[in-house]
């Protein structure tokens, strides 16, 4: 209230509202140096590198998915293993019907899109709890539905058919690409979309879900476009994973360890930040490359860091970075410059989020 | 004759599972929390159950004794540190929190119990043997035991809720905790109080479901294990 009048009482033309607080130009040129370096890897390092990224792709294209969810949707998912597994599935039956697995890809992660609409017509009406409860419940039915399907592998799954053409070595580097590109694409759509309108309305439903409904935002409708975005990610990722392990068995693909995975790479990076998964990522590689061959620690230790991140650093590493450093490296949301009174800088939208959100 | 047949063994079977749910829904309806570990704490029951009758050989009967007070304590101590800090915080924190003990909990036992499925109380003649309903339907002793405990613990919960003074306490904070705390409840002891009968009901649930997979083992059927996660590290 004191800064509206604040506001008011002082000439307007001191106020400035940009997108982010520094120049991001560098920013995005950047990220297109990394994409390219990343994308000249297989010429630069060996092929046991590309196999640890296209899991870093896999785990990364996840997490941004579910930091989606959670992070800016309120809609904290543990059933996200459903949309991997039909992914993957979608993949297997395209190649099964005698197209390459790489060009089926796209299909299967828009199959999964299409998939995800009836699926959020039986979730729409719930939250928080029973959201989650309901998404695991769903998943699990999956599964058991497409356990009963012979044709598919039945209860223990298929070889992925259309690879045998290709040499390992080219195999691999085509499954890096294609991870990459997955990432790459899945970023940049989740970067332009909370950019746009979307993120406007759902930085609206986080702050007042009544109040954005009654200013006329189509509250149900920003909700259900996040579930299908979540969708297609997952799926892609799904089917990426399908093609680096060379085959398809129902209880890996459908396991809950996958939204475990996603949902920790975020926590523990920075919940609400398309950063954040980044970092999360990297840590959780990290993490799974040192523990190894200490067989479950690696997910026990990624269990307790999650915790500790969630209950002592709310806003993950990278909150704590931004706290400090005020550096975004994709603004979503605007920057209040006002020159007036030194201390009363703030970031608008996603920027700076705020305690007991989504209660 | 056989949907008579599944319809019984399905009532009794229900029983177990409501012995499994009832903590799950006290913890929901009372501190709104959603324990995606409650599952996990029931396989922690059985394991502590194997524990104690490996290392003091008492019967399985016995054991109960020991391990539902052991877990009430747990539940209490874990509600009053963990789940009421993340209770603070927020919805999602509840959910990450447990989400993550669930994860912790699971691999735990994976790592040191491996996923080797075991059972108790196999060599027992109450929990293997079984009476006869007409010609074609058979029914375990165990499964008639075990859905009679369910009915007495919802009945003896019930009655708890309904009648007791923390009963009471327990409807109150779970209506409006605000007003409850005005009143004098401390609704953060309540809420161990919850805790401590839903982590004590799910052991008990926990060893009946072993105990059950004896029974099932010895008809050449394998069930308990820690579920989930052993598919996965096959491949990396």
């Amino acid at each position: 209230m004191s800064v509206v009048t604040e506001t008011t009482a002082r000439s307007e033309e001191k106020f400035r509202v940009t997108r982010s607080r520094r120049n991001v130009a560098w920013t995005g040129g950047g990220a297109l140096i990394v994409v390219v370096v990343l994308a000249l890897f297989p010429y630069l390092v060996g092929a046991g590198v590309w196999t640890i990224m296209v899991q870093a792709f896999i785990v990364l294209t996840l997490a941004s998915m579910w930091n989606l969810l959670a992070g800016y949707a309120g809609l904290v998912s543990v059933g996200q293993q459903a949309f991997v597994g039909l992914g993957a599935y979608f993949v297997l039956i395209i190649a099964t019907d005698g197209l390459s697995p790489f060009a089926g890809l796209p299909l299967a992660a828009i199959g999964c899109g299409l998939a995800a609409v009836p699926l959020w017509w039986l979730l729409a009406r719930l939250r928080t709890g029973y959201f989650a409860i309901a998404t695991w419940v769903l998943a699990t039915a999956i599964l058991l539905i497409i356990e009963r399907f012979p044709s598919i592998g039945g209860g223990t799954g298929e070889p992925m058919p259309g690879l045998s053409g290709f040499t390992p070595t080219l195999l691999t580097a085509y499954t890096y690409w294609i991870g990459l590109a997955v990432t790459v694409v899945a970023l940049a759509a989740i970067y332009l979309l909370l950019r746009g309108r979307l993120g406007l309305v759902l930085t609206a439903i986080r702050d007042d879900e009544t109040a954005a409904r009654s200013s006329g935002a189509r509250v149900g409708l920003a909700r259900m476009l996040v579930f299908v975005v979540a969708a297609i990610g997952c799926g892609a990722a799904g089917g990426v994973l399908a093609i680096s392990e060379l085959q398809v068995q129902p209880t890996a693909v459908f396991t809950v360890q996958w939204t475990a995975e996603m949902a920790f790479a975020t926590i523990i990076g920075g919940l609400g930040t398309i950063e954040g998964p980044i970092l999360g990522t990297a840590v959780f590689i990290l993490l799974q490359q040192t523990l190894q061959s200490y067989n479950a620690w690696y997910l026990i230790s990624l269990g307790l860091v999650a915790i500790v991140v969630a209950l002592f650093a709310r806003r993950g590493l990278w909150g704590l970075i931004d706290e400090h450093l005020h550096v975004r490296l994709f603004p979503v949301g605007y920057w209040l410059w006002d020159p007036g009174s030194t201390g009363r800088r703030g970031v608008l939208g996603f920027g700076r989020r705020q305690g007991g959100q989504h209660s | 004759m056989a949907w008579v047949n599944a319809i019984i063994q399905g009532i009794l079977t229900g029983g177990l599972y409501a012995l499994f749910a009832c903590g799950l829904s006290l913890m929901f309806g009372v501190m709104k929390v959603v324990n995606l570990a409650h599952g996990d704490l029931a396989v922690i029951g059985g394991y502590v159950a194997i524990g104690i009758i490996t290392v003091t050989h008492l019967p399985v009967l016995w054991s109960i004794v020991v391990v539902v007070p052991l877990m009430a304590a747990l539940g209490y101590v874990l509600q009053r540190t963990l789940i009421q800090a993340s209770l603070d915080r927020s919805v999602l924190t509840t959910l990450i929190v447990t989400f993550g003990l669930s994860v912790v909990i699971e691999n735990g036992l994976l790592q040191f119990f491996t996923a080797n499925s075991r059972a108790i109380g196999t060599g027992n003649a109450i929990i293997t043997s079984s009476f006869s309903l007409g010609s074609q339907i058979q029914i375990a002793y165990l499964l008639v035991v075990i859905f009679a405990t369910a009915v007495i613990v919802l009945l003896g919960l019930q009655y708890f809720l309904s009648r007791s003074k923390y009963g009471r306490l327990i409807r109150a904070v779970a209506d409006d905790k605000e007003a409850a705390q005005m009143c004098g409840a401390d609704y953060r002891h309540v809420f161990g109080i919850a805790a401590a009968i839903a982590f004590g009901t799910v052991a008990l649930a926990g060893i009946a479901y072993e105990v059950l997979a004896g029974y099932l083992v010895f008809l050449a059927v394998l069930v308990v294990r820690p579920e989930g996660l052993t598919a996965r590290r096959a491949r990396s």
